[in-house]
């Protein structure tokens, strides 16, 4: 059963915060601020860009390789994620048939052009983001949060998000499993008992999480996200925030690929 | 001292879907005190023990723990005093390892890093999973589970330890093993279980429930050993007094 192989992986991605590496050491908030500042960054494009959002994969890049981070990993999720940006932008070439032209007077559809930015900038956020958990873990990144002044509500409900997709995740293995061993061939895998087996499934799903926040309260939880590392703000995260930061600016608001193509042209030239 | 008593005053539950699962229970247990409660699959068990740490209110009745009087404004101020070990260990642990499980109630009782390390491991030695420390939860046994799952609420030093059925997924050594930390704990223990050998070995008090009510309350040699009466609850003597 793949779906099983799946639930033994779960939990990889907190695993792999547990690593120490320069960037896992970095401030949690640190990195916070980088991965939103990037996302925006990159969000920020306008809709046909996609020759100036190519710098921007070293930030990834980098991440992947400082942290240690399985490369295939984050290629993975980021396929399996993929699905929903092909469907918010398929209908772009559709729709969109005004044409442009490419260097060597190639045609193509501007649709295109923006379903290739859309997708692009599906794989820069999304892997942002993976890194960001794969290097701070869940709780940490809830915690950092919490800190740079989002209130402990907001922030513990994104935590019980993260608990309780994993809950729903084993209650559906469970449901899955007890159904197979009792129907034989075909015979109870149809769409009627599919259709209550996800009722139930909301049901226990939802009887667990209340059983969860149960166990929390008794153990003292308060709205708050305690966390164990106790990060001091270095001067490293400083460097680290400011540089990041400096190197997004400047690929937004100058130009880069097109001044390195010009200087590449005036070499050739 | 009167800072770890329990007491029950003619408690009464409904559950919202009509189910009565308690029918006016009362007892008092005392500073030091340890008590198992043993009844029937459905005999209301675990509703009884949910109202220790305020999780229930009862609806008619009253349950003073220490000093204080259980409702919604108390029942924060209760649970730093009544470590729960719930039935399902799935349901106890939910953060990405063992450690960092154990290392929750200690970090919201706003402990110091150091200190918190030292008691994970003091108490992950003291249930044998000192180990497992790194690894996330919902990888270990079942067994291990339940090990951590009271790791993490003895990790709080508790006034007041309350287990339903603690024993119920552990391999006889490690049944020992908790057998044998229970026997430590000075403190007060309810302790709910099938395994009436566990109950004999713990509890000097046995309180037998049956349909939301108490039928029996006394000392536990005594109780476990009516077989009669044990019968009627779709209980069995204890083994190591059926030998006799
Ligand atoms: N969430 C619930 N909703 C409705 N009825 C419940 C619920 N939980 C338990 N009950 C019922 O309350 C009674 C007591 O259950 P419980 O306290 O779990 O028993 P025990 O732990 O002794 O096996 C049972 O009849 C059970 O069916
Ligand atoms: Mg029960």
């Amino acid at each position: 059963m793949t779906f099983d192989k799946e639930y033994f992986n779960i939990g990889y991605l907190d695993r792999l915060s547990y690593r120490d590496t320069v960037i896992h050491r970095l401030d949690s908030r640190a990195k916070v601020i980088a991965t939103t500042i990037f996302i925006i960054t990159v969000i920020s494009y306008p809709k046909y860009e996609v020759i100036s959002l190519v710098p921007f994969f070293i930030f990834p890049v980098l991440l992947i390789t400082l942290s240690d981070t399985p490369f295939k990993f984050v290629l993975k999720k980021i396929l399996v994620v993929s699905p929903f940006a092909v469907f918010i932008g398929i209908f772009n070439p559709l729709f969109d048939t005004r044409t442009v032209t490419l260097a060597h007077n190639a045609l193509i559809s501007a649709g295109w052009i923006s379903l290739l930015s859309i997708m692009m900038k599906f794989a820069l956020t999304i892997s942002a983001a993976i890194l960001l958990v794969a290097t701070t873990s869940f709780p940490g990144v809830c915690n950092a949060l919490q800190r740079l002044g989002i209130p402990a509500p907001f922030t513990s409900q994104l935590f019980f998000l993260y608990r309780y997709i994993f809950v729903l995740m084993e209650e559906a293995m469970r449901i899955v499993r007890a159904r197979d061993l009792r129907s034989f061939g075909n015979r109870g895998t149809g769409i009627k008992v599919f259709a209550r087996l996800i009722g139930i499934l909301l049901v226990r799903t939802f009887e667990r999480a209340e059983r969860i926040y149960e166990a929390m309260l008794s153990r003292g939880f308060g709205g708050n996200m305690p966390s164990m590392r106790q990060f001091r703000f270095t001067i490293s995260d400083a460097v680290f925030v400011f540089l990041t930061m400096a190197f997004f600016f400047a690929l937004r608001f100058y130009n880069i690929t097109e001044m390195i193509g010009r200087l590449i042209q005036g070499i050739t030239v | 001292m009167s800072h770890h008593l329990v007491v029950f005053d003619s408690v009464f539950f409904c559950y919202p879907d009509g189910t009565e699962a308690i029918k006016g229970v009362s007892f008092r247990i005392t500073h030091g005190e340890s008590v198992g409660i043993v009844g029937a699959n459905g005999a209301g068990k675990s509703t009884l023990l949910m109202h220790m740490n305020g999780y229930l209110i009862p609806m008619k009745g009253s349950v003073i723990i220490g000093d204080l009087y259980l409702d919604k404004k108390t029942r924060q101020e209760i649970r730093k005093k009544v470590g729960v070990v719930f039935q399902n260990p799935d349901d106890q642990l939910f953060m990405p390892t063992v450690f960092d499980d154990v290392a929750f109630g200690p970090l919201n009782l706003g402990m110091s890093e150091e200190k918190v390390r030292e008691r994970v491991d003091e108490v992950l030695k003291t249930v044998g999973c000192l180990s497992l420390k790194d690894k996330p939860p919902h990888h270990l046994s079942a067994g291990q589970k339940s090990a951590v799952a009271i790791a993490s609420v003895i990790a709080m030093r508790p006034d007041i330890l309350v287990m339903d059925e603690p024993a119920s997924n552990l391999d006889p050594r490690s049944r020992r093993q908790l057998i044998n930390l229970l026997r430590e704990f000075e403190h007060t223990k309810v302790i709910a279980s099938h395994d009436l050998d566990m109950i004999l070995d713990v509890c000097k008090r046995c309180i037998v429930i049956k349909e939301g009510r108490v039928v029996a309350d006394g000392p536990a040699d005594r109780i476990l050993s009516d077989r009669v009466q044990l019968e009627e609850n779709n209980l069995e003597l204890p083994l190591s007094l059926q030998r006799l």
